[in-house]
């Protein structure tokens, strides 16, 4: 579990919120999305194609393939690799992506 | 489609540099990079982090300003955010900014796409709260996000003990740092020392970095000789062994940070069919390159990590080498002229000395084979969640190599493209055969080397017309 480090001049950062799930998270403006999601206490962020075991990000630069998640209806995004944006919408990916979405 | 004259992949110490000298003699390069802002992992977010307290990252991050801000002066076409999911021999390009695909054709092109960290697949490596302690430094720079509760750090080499110190500056609580370094390897490197001497600088950081871990007391283990992850659906709690001793301990913890090192990240070049020799010092795969950093595949460069590791000061000099090359090959300079001349013995002597700390550090932190080869019920490959066991199964059948090895068990063919799992497979089948790593091989690429949909691929025929 993460969270955020109190730091004294950050006050005139600017904060944007997310929908996770249909839940409201806040972030920091210049955040990956991966960063946000565990900074709001996320520990897994898909479950895998194969046995359904839950997975979080775990090399934050885009080459473990661990965070992909469905951001604004489109499977398969790198979390590490998405700045956030305010109303960003987003939900954890199960299993494969489907042919459909 | 008009040629640009160079196009450099990554932003990056390397990219940078041989961007800002490629511009220097005249050159409008085009720098694509993934990320959102420039410095690559190590100067990552230097222009944007909230850790402005220097002492926290140390004045090695903060050097990464004076790069960043030459790149954005306005004489580079600097495309952030774009990620390249083709690079044919023929140096075309194939990109993807957001939904927007676009073709370039390059007269020139240096890859500097830099190193990634080595595998380390321990058991339970996969779970939730199991990270590198390289994305925990990019949460870090990024975000100044942090473990929650006591951390655990494991496993060997210089970005571990720096990150442990980065910790310690900014108040997170460490709850034990595991090293896997053997007592034998100090041994080992010693041979190496006198010409280590020769970048004191470097020697003198990470003796003062040692330094500050014993005295701020943390608990550090060494010769740790096992390590398991273990919980249910994320991590609980942390289990080893030490050298000698059969006995295991424990911590609980939500937060496992491993590394054991970093590797070039040699994507492109495998996927452009380059030659790649085994680095038996650094435990990795190199690209054949000649003495302006060009492989096989002309008007190709690479420079920095992704050669081979050399660490971001010696990758700003391959860059700026690179660059040279670039400007010399596209005819802008002439080599024969006796300024490019010396510019170039210059950067070469620089780059000799800085790099001469690193034989001693390979051989210092260099992965001992347990950590390399894991148990037959660990997971190697994280995507297709294919076990070591199922790997040395299908060699004692007579499987030679990594390419047969994915028909037979899918190893290697999930979205990570075998980042994650190709350096141990080919490990574990060249010690199963008895054969070296040249024989064994590694995966063939093939692109898309980034996931893109049909429909953004159709839009790039029709960006064509």
């Amino acid at each position: 579990m993460f969270t955020r480090l109190l730091l004294p001049e950050t006050s005139g950062e600017k904060q944007v919120t997310l929908i996770f799930e249909g839940r409201k998270l806040s972030a920091r403006e210049g955040d990956s999305l991966a960063a946000a999601l565990l900074a709001n206490g996320l520990t897994a962020c898909r479950t895998t194609p194969v046995s359904g075991s839950p997975r979080a990000p775990y090399c934050m630069m885009g080459v473990c393939f661990e965070c992909l998640m469905d951001v604004e209806g489109i499977p398969n995004v790198q979390a590490c690799q998405v700045p956030v944006h305010d109303g960003m919408k987003v939900r954890r990916q199960q299993g494969a992506r489907s042919l459909d979405s | 489609m008009t040629p640009h004259d160079l196009v450099i992949l990554g932003a990056g110490p390397a990219g940078m540099a041989a961007a800002i000298t490629a511009a220097k003699y005249g050159i409008r390069p085009v720098v694509i990079d993934e990320q959102p802002t420039p410095g690559g992992q190590i100067y990552r977010s230097v222009e944007s982090t909230p850790i402005l307290d220097p002492k926290v990252l140390g004045e090695d991050y903060w050097d990464g300003k004076s790069l960043v801000e030459a790149l954005r002066d306005g004489t580079i076409d600097y495309r952030p955010g774009t990620s390249v999911w083709q690079l044919t021999p023929q140096r075309k390009i194939g990109s993807l900014q957001g939904d927007s695909v676009s073709m370039l054709h390059a007269r020139y092109v240096i890859l500097a796409t830099g190193a990634m960290e080595r595998p380390f697949p321990i058991p339970g490596w996969t779970l939730p709260g199991v990270m590198t302690a390289g994305s925990a430094q990019i949460l870090l720079k990024s975000s100044g996000v942090i473990p929650e509760s006591p951390v655990v750090l494991a496993g060997s080499g210089p970005l571990l003990l720096l990150l442990a110190v980065q910790y310690l500056r900014a108040g997170v609580p460490i709850a034990a740092l595991l090293e896997t370094t053997s007592r034998g390897q100090y041994r080992q490197a010693l041979p190496w020392l006198p010409k280590a001497l020769r970048n004191l600088a470097t020697l003198t950081k990470g003796l003062g970095l040692i330094n500050e871990l014993r005295q701020s007391g943390v608990r550090h283990v060494r010769n740790v000789s096992a390590l398991h992850a273990e919980g249910d659906s994320s991590l609980n709690r942390v289990s080893w062994q030490c050298e000698g001793s059969r006995e295991w301990q424990q911590l609980e913890t939500s937060n496992l940070l491993l590394h054991q090192g970093v590797v070039p990240n040699t994507q492109m070049t495998r996927a452009l069919g380059c030659h790649h020799n085994w680095d038996s010092r650094q435990l990795a795969w190199h690209p054949r390159r000649d003495d302006w950093l060009v492989t096989d595949i002309e008007n190709i460069a690479v420079a920095g990590d992704s050669g081979g590791i050399i660490g971001a000061a010696a990758s700003a000099l391959e860059g700026r080498l690179a660059g040279l090359g670039a400007a010399i090959a596209l005819g802008n300079i002439n080599n024969s002229d006796a300024s490019i001349r010396s510019e170039e013995k210059k950067v070469r002597r620089q780059l000799d000395k800085e790099t001469s700390v690193r034989p001693f550090l390979d051989i210092l932190y260099r992965p001992a084979a347990k950590w390399r080869l894991p148990i037959n019920d660990t997971i190697v490959c994280r995507c297709e969640e294919v076990r070591a066991g199922e790997i040395r199964e299908i060699a004692a059948m007579g499987c030679q190599g990594p390419n047969q090895a994915k028909s037979f068990t899918r190893c290697g063919m999930g979205p990570c493209q075998g980042r994650m799992c190709g350096l141990t497979v080919s490990e574990i089948l060249s010690d199963a055969n008895q054969q070296s790593m040249e024989e064994t091989g590694y995966y063939r690429l093939r692109p898309p080397l980034k996931p893109i949909t049909l429909g953004q691929l159709a839009k790039a025929s029709e960006n064509k017309k």
